[in-house]
């Protein structure tokens, strides 16, 4: 890819002399909007334009807890690298809401742009910024004849100014936008003689100064783009997933709404009739009790949630804990405590849902780093929960979630469904019987048998007051050490059984990063910082589940200093590494934490650990 | 040692339909203090699954937590159980009956359970129509915490220590008629042949039973000024109708008359006989049954008896449209979308 680009701008940019040299598919674009004002479809399609370029591209959505009228920020991030972690700097605003303007354009480094409404002027408050006013009024007036949707039609006419300043494929922009409004014409049409008004517009009376430029490239060839709950929904639905039962909350809402959708279409038989129960139900409590009934019952049952709800869950847990129980539970990370900031992320619910419920609980979480892994998380959830007898809780967040990210197609898995022990008739018949909870094969986990058994000897008793192996009453010492032992044994196999960390290890570094979910971006991109800028190179785990395998704790042991990256005030990740490693391992973790409800970018990841390295 | 030549033979033991005996439908020893109304209960559940001879194995009890709730070990050993968590028993069972809806699901819970703490989840139960026996095993105090009033206690009612309730009780009655139970009726755990015939007609209907049974707490409010005592109930219940049942393998014999006598088919053809006991008496009517309900409680009088009772309105199982099967169990074939389906999908991202 050539660095110097100028030869190929059209006439009206070179026209401008770019004082800098041209900065090719490597920056971020900020459009300040109003929530209920359209400007999802424009970012949409900005978003989409970029990738259909080839070029490496993420989207965040910054949204207030609202349903119209209040600021809205959208940063769609092009990196030639592939970085797609929040960038801290921004260098291109569309300030479209006057409300915001002077905060927004005010926070812009030097050399930024500012695409504005020609009644504002915000050169005043930045000399050193690039300002391209645009009437957006008079383009949009000119092109949408009814006043009441000129509302909504006027953020395209800025996707047309931005197409024009940095040099986006009007072909695939074109196809993108008609892709977006695909079941209706109409709008398609308007939106799009919008986009053609703001790049006329552009073209003609805007003279480029700015670096900032998109050239195609083919790096997202083949790759889809997919918000992590869509994807952690059709990892529900390919795991089979028969029963959902669900309380809506921001910003776990889109998985079970994607998955009714998906579900509506994939899993309906030829009869009509369909091959899942989903139940909205009166709260979180009456949720997770759902997936437990149905757990029990033997169906593949799940939940999703956030925070909150995850706090109203903690009685069932422990149940679902101790009487053995699947279940699989996604929980949508958002800012907390209490009510917090729901449209804000966070990976906040780490140590609460370690060990969430009274007594001597521990769960198996799971995750995922990528909206692909929450698609295999998502599967892998219900075979471990099977296998295991256990709740499964799945922690993505709402930076993963809700936003849409580039990925590489999902594959289809290689495995059938894994039902774990269940004991049919037939067995029990040469049998002649079973103890619920006695460990027969020696991995702590117990067989199990499903109602509706047709043998006499099926039924047992599933309590979550003090049982023996055999599911009866009892408050005898021996039997609740015996079951709680055992508790305690299944959990070191499930060790073996989660999905294991993914390392970067070069074999001579003698500074490790551990880093789990959304944080790997940034950490990611940080490593490459840290080398180039620093020479610092680093050795890499990122975590993908709990309990910590093998794999952990040597990662540990062979590095001198070991920075735990994480999303809340807390080190929660950290805590939970020290109470599983031998004493004098931990005094090697270092923490560097982020919790401003924003997601995490490599700048800041590599600014503490320079400070905390005194580099 | 070998049995006397002369000893008479000794007779076949008794069976139901499907050839098992009462004895397969009994249940662990009863931890329940002696006299307690649940263990009369019990021993109705008992009969009734007998003579309705449904396979225990076909049966899933389901509980919250509480004397009543542990009930469920002293009658169906045969059959899957599952004591869940205070209150929240109607979402487990709602997961379990969508899990597998061929099973007889049968809930037991009690007053604090249902009133109070599950007050929530129990009214959202009446609204979806889950096909479900729930008896509410009713004394109007917190037994295993030693005595407390629970929200179903009368006003004027008298602990054992003098205390008196002074807030109004919730007729969860009531309550099931306003949110939808298709089948609202109450008893008295002293009643053998009223809630005999209920529980029996309970397991032929199709959709969520409400079976609210007075069932007095011999430690903790029996005495004198307890309204949920065995001398209060004797004193003041009123059947607001007469029941009898028919189960649909039997012949119904006797005529009734249609001026006296409701006749309710069910779902599985059995037989349903309500007598008049009161004026305006109408079981497929939801204001009389309510009517009839605070008429009887502002008098100061324990109606029983069935109140209302819908064979017709769709159960949850029917309006979610789902597969006869049980989910549980459905093949990977089913439940696995296929590979063309994923790229089917994957081609649309991109």
């Amino acid at each position: 890819m050539s660095e110097n680009v100028a030869e190929g701008l059209p006439a009206t940019q070179q026209a401008g002399a770019a004082p800098r040299k041209p900065v090719v598919n490597d920056f971020s674009i900020q459009a300040a909007t109003v929530n209920g004002s359209g400007s999802q479809s424009a970012n949409s399609v900005l978003l989409r334009t970029i990738f259909r370029m080839g070029i490496p591209v993420s989207g965040k959505n910054l949204f207030p807890s609202n349903i119209a009228g209040l600021p809205t920020w959208y940063t769609i991030r092009a990196s030639r690298r592939g970085y797609v972690a929040r960038k801290k700097e921004l260098d291109i605003l569309i300030a479209m809401n006057p409300e915001t303007a002077k905060e927004d354009v005010l926070s812009l480094p030097p050399g930024a742009v500012a695409i504005h409404d020609q009644s504002v002027d915000l050169q005043q408050y930045r000399a050193d910024v690039i300002c391209y006013p645009v009437p957006f009024d008079k383009l949009t007036a000119a092109v949408c004849p009814e006043a009441k949707l000129r509302k909504l039609v006027r953020n395209m006419v800025y996707v047309g100014v931005a197409a024009q300043l940095f040099a986006m494929d009007m072909a695939c922009l074109e196809k993108e936008l008609r892709r977006q409004f695909a079941k209706k014409v109409k709008a398609a049409e308007l939106n799009w003689a919008a986009v053609q008004a703001g790049y006329q517009y552009a073209k003609e009376s805007l003279t480029k100064r700015d670096p900032f430029v998109l050239e195609r490239m083919h790096a997202t060839d083949g790759k889809i783009i997919i918000d992590g709950n869509a994807a952690a929904a059709l990892g529900a639905m390919f795991a089979g997933v028969t029963v959902v039962t669900w309380y809506p909350i921001t910003p776990s809402s889109s998985v079970v709404e994607q998955l009714i959708d998906y579900m509506r279409k994939y899993r309906i038989e030829p009869d009509g009739k369909a091959t899942f129960a989903v139940v909205q139900a009166e709260d979180e409590l009456a949720a997770i009790g759902g997936v437990f009934g149905a757990g029990w019952a033997g169906a593949r049952a799940m939940t999703a949630t956030s925070g909150p709800g995850i706090s109203l869950m903690a009685e069932f847990a422990g149940l679902g804990y101790f009487a053995e129980i699947p279940g699989v539970i996604f929980d949508i990370q958002r800012v907390g405590p209490s009510t917090g900031m729901p449209t804000r992320t966070m990976q906040g619910d780490i140590l609460s849902i370690a060990y969430l419920s009274h007594g001597d609980t521990k769960h198996v979480m799971l995750l995922p780093g990528s909206v692909r892994e929450c698609f295999d998380f998502g599967m892998a959830a219900f075979d471990l929960a099977e296998r295991l007898q256990t709740p499964v809780f799945v922690l993505s967040d709402l930076d993963l979630g809700m936003n849409n990210w580039m990925s590489e197609p999902f594959e289809y898995p290689d495995k059938p469904l894994d039902r774990g022990k269940v004991l049919t008739a037939e067995q029990l018949r040469a049998a002649g019987g079973f103890a619920r909870y006695r460990d027969v094969d020696g991995d702590a986990i117990p067989y199990r048998t499903l109602p509706g058994t047709d043998h006499p000897m099926a039924a047992y008793f599933t309590r979550g007051s003090g049982h023996n192996d055999r599911a009866q009453y009892s408050e005898r010492p021996d039997d609740y050490e015996g079951i709680m032992e055992r508790l305690a044994r299944k959990f070191e196999t499930a060790r073996t059984l989660v999905p294991q960390p993914v390392t970067v290890q070069n074999g001579r570094s003698k500074i490790g990063i551990i880093a789990y979910g959304t944080s790997d971006f940034a950490v990611l991109e940080s490593r490459d910082q840290l080398l180039k800028e620093y020479g610092v190179d680093t050795d890499y785990l990122r975590l993908r589940a709990f309990p910590f395998s093998a794999a952990v704790h040597r990662f540990i042991e062979s590095h001198e200093r070991v920075y735990v990256v994480e999303q809340n005030r807390d080190a929660q990740m950290l805590s939970l590494l020290k109470l599983d490693l031998p004493a004098e391992q931990t005094t090697k973790l270092r923490s560097i934490r982020h919790f401003n409800g924003l997601p995490i970018d490599a700048r800041s990841v590599t600014d503490a650990f320079v400070f905390q390295e005194e580099i | 040692m070998a049995a006397p030549a002369t000893s008479p033979v000794a007779p076949a033991p008794k069976t139901n339909r499907i050839g098992l005996q009462v004895l397969d439908y009994r249940g662990g020893k009863t931890t329940l203090c002696a006299g307690c109304g649940h263990n009369a209960i019990s021993e109705r559940i008992i009969d009734a699954f007998y003579e309705m001879g449904v396979a225990p194995e076909r049966v899933m009890k389901l509980s919250g937590i509480g004397c009543s709730s542990k009930s469920p070990a002293y009658f169906l050993n045969r059959s899957h159980s599952f004591n869940s968590v205070h209150g929240r028993m109607p979402s487990v069972a709602t997961g379990a009956v969508l899990a597998n809806r061929t099973m007889n699901a049968l809930a037991v819970s009690g007053d604090g359970d249902t009133a109070s703490i599950g007050f929530g989840q129990f009214a959202h139960l009446m609204r979806r129509n889950l096909p479900l026996i729930y008896v509410i095993e009713n004394n109007g105090v917190y037994g295993l915490t030693k005595g407390q009033f629970s929200a179903t206690a009368d006003v004027g009612s008298k602990l054992k220590t003098g205390v008196v309730n002074d807030l109004p009780p919730i007729d969860m009655c009531i309550m099931a008629v306003e949110l939808g139970a298709t089948f609202v009726a109450r008893s008295f755990s002293g009643d053998k042949k009223q809630l005999l015939a209920m529980l029996k007609a309970a397991i032929a209907h199709k959709g969520t039973v409400i079976l609210d049974v007075i069932s007095p707490c011999v430690t903790f409010n029996d005495h004198e000024g307890s309204t949920k005592s065995y001398k209060h109930m004797q004193a003041h219940e009123e059947a607001i109708a007469e029941v009898g049942f028919v189960p649909h393998f039997e012949d119904i014999a006797v005529d009734y008359d249609p001026g006296t006598t409701y006749d309710v088919t069910m779902h599985d053809g059995s037989h349903l006989r309500l007598r008049k006991l009161h004026e305006n008496y109408n079981p497929s009517d939801r204001i009389s049954a309510v009517n009839a309900l605070m008429e009887a409680n502002q008098r100061g009088e324990v109606l029983t008896g069935m109140f209302y009772i819908d064979t017709k309105k769709p159960d949850f199982t029917q309006l979610l449209n789902m597969v006869d099967e049980p989910l549980a169990t459905l093949p990977e074939s089913c439940v696995r979308p296929s590979r063309e389906t994923l790229e089917q999908i994957m081609e649309s991202l991109r």
